[in-house]
């Protein structure tokens, strides 16, 4: 499927990993987005920021249907993936998820050892037949999510015993194990500190050019600081989307700038 | 413009904006006694200006200082970060035109010992009067956010070219036919030379108060009236 990027805010001519558009969702009565339409594209960080309840998360959860496990909620539009509805019945979600991968604001690692939890995507995705085919998944996974020096002599310890800091790169190697496409983040930093958000960031730096990253972020200097693109939510519309460098230092709209200033209600 | 979520924000920005504003009329005074001493002989009054010169060098510092404070603690971004750029800049570049005030002063211990060029004297003050309007309107476009001011100001810069080339031409011809009168003309064109400079200066402050209220440069080519680059002395009749 090709979506004509005409009457959108959008004009490029490279080809978006992902596309949504006229994307409105209900959670029952509340219209939480309204007619999005936005491109994300494989080689950069796109970060969305906006105001608590403006749709960030939803919009995140749209791209690899997490919103399905909610009962009340409703998604319209497309959304696209390679040009490929996500949508559509064909369409396998859990193999969806695998390539359209997520990390949530508090780390979640699996009550398994820190082996098991990078091992298990793998396993279940039946992407390594041998057992030093998943050690070397394991290896790799954990090198590129910067932990594998603090770990490599522990391997069969909890996950759950592991800091916040590291317990979030170890949910990031746990994402990368299923060499996913696009990986989407919600508020990954928010309850770290600055060391382990600055190890994060340095980490989304080097990740990008290999995935397609999404990650919402209530820091402003953050989005500067680790996004190409930024696209600023408010009330369920997207109102500003560009590079993060032009939002940053001369926002078309005015309520991109009441916002980012901190001139916001 | 609405304000800042949190207050403290927009009074630090106006405690720097209205330091701006004081260095400006600082700078206006200098000008103005400078000239007055020039033209009434007035020693004094030109010591005086040599010493207040230090006043714009201190709140120069205390701009910048609040200024980076103003940075770590505060992360502007946007229009805010627009601002304190060029905040610091400005009161840069108010001290700079402060030095050519200051040095105008310094010449008059020599100047004042010599006959004085009443016609360049006249055109002097003439470029002085103009840069003053420049400098007061210009802090006034910036803190107004006033873009057509601002492009209007950026445009006269030429009127105080014009004068500079005529006060050269006139300078050098008086070189050439009296030579009792080298050491004034000299200096007198050295100090046309330095108000010159302060127009081109008032013009940059144009340039950044345009850049905060647009995030645009004024990037056209600047209109050019200094000639004076091309002028060689004029044939002296026998
Ligand atoms: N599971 C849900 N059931 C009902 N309403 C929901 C649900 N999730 C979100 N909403 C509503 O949808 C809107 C958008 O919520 P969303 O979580 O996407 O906001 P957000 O931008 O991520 O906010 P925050 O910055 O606080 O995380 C809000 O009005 C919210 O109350
Ligand atoms: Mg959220």
């Amino acid at each position: 499927m090709n979506i004509q990027a005409a009457d959108t805010n959008i004009t490029t001519d490279r080809e978006p990993k992902m596309q949504a558009r006229r994307v409105n969702v209900f959670y029952g009565d509340t219209h939480a987005l309204k007619d999005v339409n936005l491109d994300i594209y494989a080689d950069e960080v796109t970060a969305l920021i906006g105001p608590s309840g403006c749709g960030k998360s939803t919009f995140l959860r749209c791209l690899n249907r997490m919103n399905d496990t909610v009962a009340s909620c409703r998604v319209k539009g497309v959304m696209t993936l390679d040009n490929e509805d996500i949508y559509s019945k064909q369409v396998d979600v859990v193999q969806l998820r695998a390539r359209v991968g997520m990390v949530f604001q508090k780390p979640n690692p699996f009550p398994k050892s820190i082996y098991d939890n990078v091992a298990y995507g793998p396993r279940i995705h039946g992407l390594a037949r041998k057992g030093d085919e998943l050690d070397e998944i394991v290896f790799t996974s954990l090198q590129k999510a910067g932990l594998w020096d603090e770990v490599k002599d522990r391997l069969d310890t909890s996950g759950t015993a592991l800091s916040g800091g590291q317990q979030q790169r170890l949910c990031i190697a746990r994402a990368i194990a299923v060499n996913p496409e696009v990986i989407l983040m919600d508020e990954p930093c928010s309850a770290l500190d600055p060391i382990a958000t600055a190890k994060i960031e340095e980490l989304i730096d080097e990740l990008k050019g290999h995935y397609a990253i999404v990650i919402v972020t209530h820091s402003m200097q953050q989005a500067a600081r680790v996004s190409q693109k930024t696209a600023f939510f408010h009330l369920g519309n997207l109102v500003e989307y560009g590079d993060t460098v032009e939002i940053f230092t001369n926002p078309q709209e005015p309520k991109t700038k009441d916002y980012i200033t901190g001139r916001y209600g | 413009m609405t304000d800042h979520t949190v207050a403290s924000f927009d009074e630090e920005l106006n405690e720097m904006r209205s330091k701006v504003v004081q260095m400006a009329n600082i700078v206006n005074t200098q000008l103005q006694n400078s000239l007055t001493a020039l033209q009434d002989r007035n020693s004094e009054l030109a010591e005086k200006v040599r010493l207040t010169d230090q006043l714009l060098d201190d709140l120069d510092s205390d701009v910048e200082r609040s200024a980076v404070e103003f940075i770590a603690r505060r992360a502007p971004v946007a229009v805010d970060l627009r601002e304190i750029i060029a905040i610091i800049r400005i009161s840069n570049t108010l001290e700079r035109i402060g030095d050519y005030a200051k040095n105008f002063a310094k010449r008059l211990d020599v100047l004042l010992e010599t006959d004085s060029i009443r016609s360049s004297e006249r055109l002097l003050s003439h470029m002085v009067d103009i840069t003053s309007k420049m400098v007061t309107d210009v802090i006034d476009a910036y803190i107004r956010r006033d873009i057509d001011l601002a492009l209007e100001i950026w445009h006269r810069d030429q009127e105080i070219d014009a004068i500079y080339n005529t006060m050269f031409r006139e300078l050098l011809t008086y070189m050439m036919e009296h030579p009792h009168y080298i050491t004034t003309a000299t200096h007198m064109l050295f100090i046309a030379k330095n108000i010159e400079r302060a127009g081109d200066h008032a013009t940059n402050i144009a340039e950044m108060a345009y850049y905060i209220a647009t995030g645009k440069a004024l990037d056209m080519e600047r209109p050019k009236k200094d000639k004076s680059h091309l002028a060689a002395a004029p044939d002296v009749e026998e």
